[in-house]
């Protein structure tokens, strides 16, 4: 049985007094595609943030492999190890073209000497190319970033980090803002993507969650409250009463 | 026998005659005699002048005086004493006119021998004056020139003694010239009275009577133990002192940002042209003190307290001006509102250097700010500055008062910590802006009438308090008037602290650099403000 | 289909057309200068060492430019490595005076002896070799930037924070300067130079050499900088610049890249104040002062930050203008200078070259510019093999 991809156990976090997490304990097993589901203010964002090493736990562990202590390294190392995240807000990066950002993801040497020789090789080439056909935008390659449009800088988004090539991915609603067919289109990609990889998945669109039938995770005032398929986690009494209200 | 009682009787009265005589005639005859000296050689001189000193007629003080001054003439003929007043002689003792000064007279001379037992005479003789102020000087005098000669006419005179002042100066002669003495009881008499001094001058005659040879070991010890007493004493009014000026340059520290904090807290803007906000406030002093002086001069002693709205007004009316014309349109953009602003200091000041000129302008202060108050001797407390810690704290405390009980302050708040959301509840945050960016320019203003009481009003007056100001706000946390107080005492203390050891630049580079070095630790500064507006 | 120009393309055309004007001043400066006196044509000594001395402001440009127009890093203190550059190249002019100073003392300066000092301190052994100082010249600019960057960065202090402690880093180094008893000159700096490796400074010839050295320095900063933001790494800038954290996510080190584009700039600069010193003949501390500092920026802010010959553009124009008015209206030129801040932030967020529809990538002011006609199209860049 192979070590979970991701390994949380009693974390907290607090900012200002407000508790954002509260003794999440939580396993995403190698190769899983996991939904994360919650109302506002559960911490599912903060949540990522302590996976990807932008906001530091105070307490509880946070492990990636088995390994891998999370709560010690900073962004960059995180990301180096392999970890991807995409975030509510697309960002991309609005002066360079779709090309470059996919180029800046590509999986690399990150040091600025190394960058400062770089030369895109053949093999390097056409895995862009493969991802732009992926995520739909073979044919704005070389156009500013800026101008795309809301769901195309979504998939951007996503294709930067599929280049990232993480084991594990963390999406943080991809579907926000996005068109139904674009919806369709992006369960489509995050189950193909996932088997290989590990993907957490944070949505609200309950229709998205549907249809990408995984295992369902319902996070409530900074911990777990509920887990299990979705038409399980749907018919949890705490779970209708969280979401309904008092 | 009738003869013998009447020969009896008339020597009786004579007697009685002589005994009742004016003593100041007879005495005339000593103080006269005695003061003849005068016309002679120097060891004459110096001779008389110890007469006239024991004699302790008040009468001797004028011609020692002169004599000192070179106004003591001698006669040619007879060796007369004069003493020359507007190329006039009077007579020395009787102050009768006696004629031109050219007309046969030598001017008596003194050599430095004879200066010295001068200073010393005229000292003792001043210590009975009927003059109060010739008193206090003579007492001073006496311990800067000892003499253990001078004992007894400081005991005399500490008898005589009831100002309390004085007696308190005597003393310390006394204790002084008592170090003289050969008796090693008169000796430890005379540390134990200077032992309760703060004078920095008494502390080094201490350490000269240490350092001597042959000390008494009793004595030394006394020594040692006053001299600690003293270090000590000395240490703590430093201290005072040091604070005192480090709480004086941290309330100017705390009006110069106490603006700044509130524009760059609630809008985001760093204004570089808030130094010439308090440069204007300086130059509105001015120029209503010239309208003062020109039209209302009996009133010239309110022109200050008048400029305080007066400057208040100018500055918020420019800074709102400012704000509705050029600042709001880089709203958002804090790099280039830090641009613009800047190119506007430069206008501003070049303005002002066009209309004024670039030297420095002459701000009076009035009568009720002016003079010291002296702690100990080591200490002195000018009442200007105390004034301007006073008016910081008012401004704070208006300040704190308007944003948190005036509706004006509490749109403020709210624009500060989340502008969107404030927008949408009806408030007018363009309105907010203006009048926000018009109260941090104003108290700018109200922060250049105080400098213009501590230093010189020039066109370069903001630029000095720029970087100081910036680095307050920087190290207080932004936006936060409590930071802004707490960074601007504590950085004006520790600046005052530091100087003595490194001096003025050096303690700047310093404090400087532990700013840059603090901020690595606390990146949002000592009271971070929690508001989506302030990330950048 | 619109397709702006890209901030990290410096077309080819336009490195043709600056690689031109470079040469054009190559050749034809020093050849005007060597007129005979009485020619219409002769270029004076004097024009000779004041386009000298914008050359060496278009390199202190360039290097602002790099990080604030790429990396998005607001340096107002940059003045600071130029004057540290120009100090350690005034030393190395007051120890080659030997004992032509008024003291004639054969290892002391003049303003040493006139301090009554004994001895060299320490940090001037070495100076009296040219390998040393010019060394010393990218090193110690390096070296601070190093650290400084490194204590900034680290943090993570960006924007406006940054900016306000790099000027008051070059306010704590003026402070520091003026100081007699640092060993630098005090407030009178370093300055009576003699000669430059032999060649006397009052020289025609010298002159032009010197020149000719910046113009090489110019040439070569903006090949360096060329270099860097066609690269990967200036892409990193520009994503730095548009998106800090998202790059972090990605796994590059931000404080890596920002840290080395920063050394790498206060390098140049220092370089560009070595250069300059030799031709005003003094180095002293007010060059620290951080009005210098904030109107370097205006000079890159004028011009267009976007692209890296704004930078060079702007420092020629504003320079110039500054030339000209304090010479014909000195009242006026503060009143310019404040103008042009005012003007540039409000109006001219993308400078000179904006209004004329080259660079891209700064932000978006009133939009007047937009309003002026287009002077070209901008055209879509073609991707090249091996482009990188």
């Amino acid at each position: 049985m192979a070590e979970p991809i991701l390994y949380l156990d009693g974390v907290s976090v607090s900012f200002d007094g407000f508790k954002a997490l509260n003794g999440l304990s939580l396993i995403v097993e190698s190769g899983e595609l996991r939904t994360i589901i919650g109302p506002n203010g559960a911490g599912k964002t903060t949540m990522m943030d302590v996976v990807t090493g932008k906001t530091r736990p105070d307490t509880g562990t946070v492990l990636f492999k088995g390994k891998h202590d999370l709560t010690r390294l900073d962004e960059a190392r995180i990301a180096n190890l392999g970890i991807g995240r995409k975030f509510q807000k697309p960002t991309v990066f609005d002066s360079l073209s779709v090309f470059e950002n996919l180029e800046l993801a590509l999986k690399a040497q990150r040091d600025p000497f190394a960058a400062l020789r770089f030369k895109l090789d053949g093999a390097q080439r056409a895995r862009i190319d493969e991802v732009l056909a992926l995520i739909g935008l073979a044919d704005r390659a070389r156009e500013l970033a800026g101008i795309l449009s809301h769901g195309q800088r979504q998939w951007l988004e996503i294709g930067m980090l599929l280049m990232q090539d993480p084991e594990l991915l963390l999406v943080d609603e991809p579907v926000a803002g996005m068109t139904d067919q674009e919806t369709e289109q992006t369960a489509e990609l995050l189950r193909r993507i996932a088997g290989l990889r590990s993907v957490i998945v944070v949505e609200h669109d309950m229709e998205f969650v549907r249809a990408l039938a995984t295992k369902v995770t319902v996070l409530h005032e900074g911990s777990v409250l509920a887990e299990g398929p979705i038409d399980q986690v749907q018919a949890n009494e705490r779970v209708i009463e969280v979401y309904l209200g008092r | 026998m009738m003869a013998f009682v009447s020969r009896a009787c008339v020597l009786l009265v004579a007697c009685l005659v002589l005994l009742a005589a004016p003593r100041g005639a007879w005495a005339q005859d000593a103080f006269a005699e005695a003061a003849a000296g005068l016309a002679g050689s120097f060891d004459d001189k110096i001779a008389a002048i110890d007469k006239l000193a024991a004699l302790g007629d008040p009468r001797a003080v004028p011609l020692l005086q002169a004599l000192s001054d070179g106004n003591l003439l001698v006669h040619e003929g007879d060796n007369k004493l004069a003493i020359e007043r507007d190329k006039t002689a009077y007579d020395a003792v009787t102050n009768q006119k006696l004629g031109p000064s050219d007309a046969g007279y030598d001017t008596a001379r003194v050599n430095n021998r004879v200066r010295g037992v001068l200073r010393g005479a005229l000292g003792r003789l001043q210590l009975a004056s009927p003059d109060r102020a010739q008193r206090l000087a003579a007492a001073i005098d006496v311990f800067k020139t000892r003499s253990i000669d001078n004992l007894p006419i400081i005991q005399g005179a500490l008898a005589r003694e009831s100002d309390p002042e004085i007696r308190a100066q005597l003393q310390v002669s006394l204790g002084a010239t008592q170090l003289l003495s050969d008796k090693p009881e008169d000796r430890l008499a005379g540390v134990k009275a200077l032992a309760g001094s703060s004078d920095p001058d008494v502390r080094a005659m201490l350490v000269q009577e240490r350092q001597s040879p042959n000390v008494d070991p009793k004595v030394a010890a006394a020594l040692d133990a006053a001299m600690g007493a003293m270090d000590s004493r000395l240490a703590m009014l430093n201290l005072v002192q040091t604070v005192f000026q480090g709480l004086s340059l941290g309330s100017v520290l705390l009006l110069a940002a106490m603006g700044l904090a509130i524009t760059f807290g609630v809008m985001g803007v760093i204004n570089m042209a808030h130094g010439e906000m308090v440069m204007l406030g300086a130059y509105t002093t001015f120029v209503t003190q010239q309208v003062f002086r020109a039209w209302l001069p009996a009133a010239s002693e309110y022109s200050l307290l008048v400029s305080i709205p007066a400057a208040f007004v100018v500055t918020g009316f420019l800074g709102i001006l400012l704000e509705r014309c050029l600042i709001r349109f880089l709203y958002g953009r804090p790099l280039e509102t830090l641009l613009m602003t800047w190119g506007l200091s430069m206008i501003l000041q070049q303005v002002v250097r066009s209309l004024f000129g670039p030297t420095n302008r002459e701000v009076a202060s009035p009568s009720w700010m002016t003079g010291a108050v002296p702690l100990g001797d080591a200490v002195t407390i000018t009442l200007n500055r105390v004034w301007i810690i006073v008016f910081g704290l008012l401004v704070l405390a208006i300040i704190v008062l308007v944003t948190r009980a005036t509706t004006f302050g509490l749109h403020m708040r709210a624009v500060t910590q989340n502008r969107k959301i404030a927008s949408t509840m009806g408030i007018r945050t363009a309105m907010v802006d203006a009048f926000t960016f018009g109260l941090g320019s104003g108290i700018a203003g109200m922060a250049g009438v105080a400098l213009s009481q501590i230093d010189n009003v020039s066109p370069n007056l903001g630029q000095s308090y720029i970087i100081d100001s910036f680095m307050v706000v920087v190290f207080g946390g932004v936006g936060n008037l409590w930071g802004t107080l707490v960074g601007a005492f504590l950085l004006g203390i520790v600046n005052k602290f530091l100087e003595p050891y490194s001096g003025a630049v050096l303690g700047k580079i310093f404090v400087l650099v532990a700013i840059i070095i603090f901020i690595q630790r606390r990146p949002r500064g000592l009271f971070a403000l929690r508001g989506r507006a302030v990330e950048t | 289909m619109a397709a702006a120009t890209n901030a990290a393309r410096e077309r080819a055309p336009v490195l043709l057309v600056l690689m031109g004007l470079a040469l054009a001043l190559l050749v034809a400066v020093p050849i005007l200068n060597t007129l005979p006196e009485d020619s219409p044509y002769r270029l004076s000594d004097f024009s000779v060492v004041l386009i000298g001395k914008y050359l060496c402001y278009a390199m202190l440009a360039l290097s602002i430019d790099l990080v604030w127009g790429y990396c998005g890093v607001l340096s107002l203190g940059h003045g600071a490595f130029f004057a540290l550059g120009g100090y350690a190249m005034g030393m190395y002019l007051m120890r080659s005076i030997g004992t032509r100073g008024v003291y004639r003392d054969p290892i002391l300066p003049d303003f040493m002896v006139f301090l009554n000092w004994k001895q060299l301190p320490w940090y001037w052994y070495g100076f009296d070799h040219f390998a040393f100082a010019a060394i010393m010249v990218v090193v110690v600019p390096g070296l601070l930037a190093l650290a400084f960057g490194w204590l900034a960065f680290r943090s993570r202090i960006t924007g406006v924070y940054f900016s306000i402690i790099t000027q008051a880093l070059t306010f704590a180094l003026l402070l520091a300067f003026f100081r007699n008893d640092m060993g630098f000159g005090g407030n009178n700096g370093l300055t009576d130079f003699k000669d430059l490796l032999g060649f006397p400074l009052n020289t025609g010839a010298t002159r032009r050499g010197i020149y000719v050295a910046s113009l090489v320095g110019l040439v070569g900063t903006y090949l360096v900088c060329r270099r860097i933001t066609r690269s990967k790494l200036g892409r990193v800038l520009i994503a730095i610049r548009d998106a800090e954290s998202r790059v972090r996510f990605l796994g590059y080190s931000v404080t890596a890249y920002k840290l080395f584009v920063f050394t790498l700039s206060a390098m140049l600069a220092g370089i560009a104040g070595a250069l300059y010193v030799p031709q005003v003949g003094i180095i002293n501390p007010s060059e620290f002062s951080p009005a210098n500092s904030i109107e370097a920026v205006i000079w890159v802010a004028v011009g267009g930050r976007g692209a890296l010959y704004g930078a060079v553009i702007g420092a020629f124009a504003v320079n110039g203008a500054k030339t000209w008015l304090t010479t014909s209206v000195p009242e006026l030129w503060l009143f310019v200078l404040g103008g042009l801040f005012i003007a540039v932030t409000l109006f001219l967020p993308r400078g000179l070259i904006g209004l004329i529809g080259l660079g891209g990538g700064a932000p978006r002011g009133l939009g007047l510019d937009r309003l002026l006609p287009r002077l070209s199209v901008p055209k879509v860049p073609k991707p090249r093999r091996g482009d990188g």
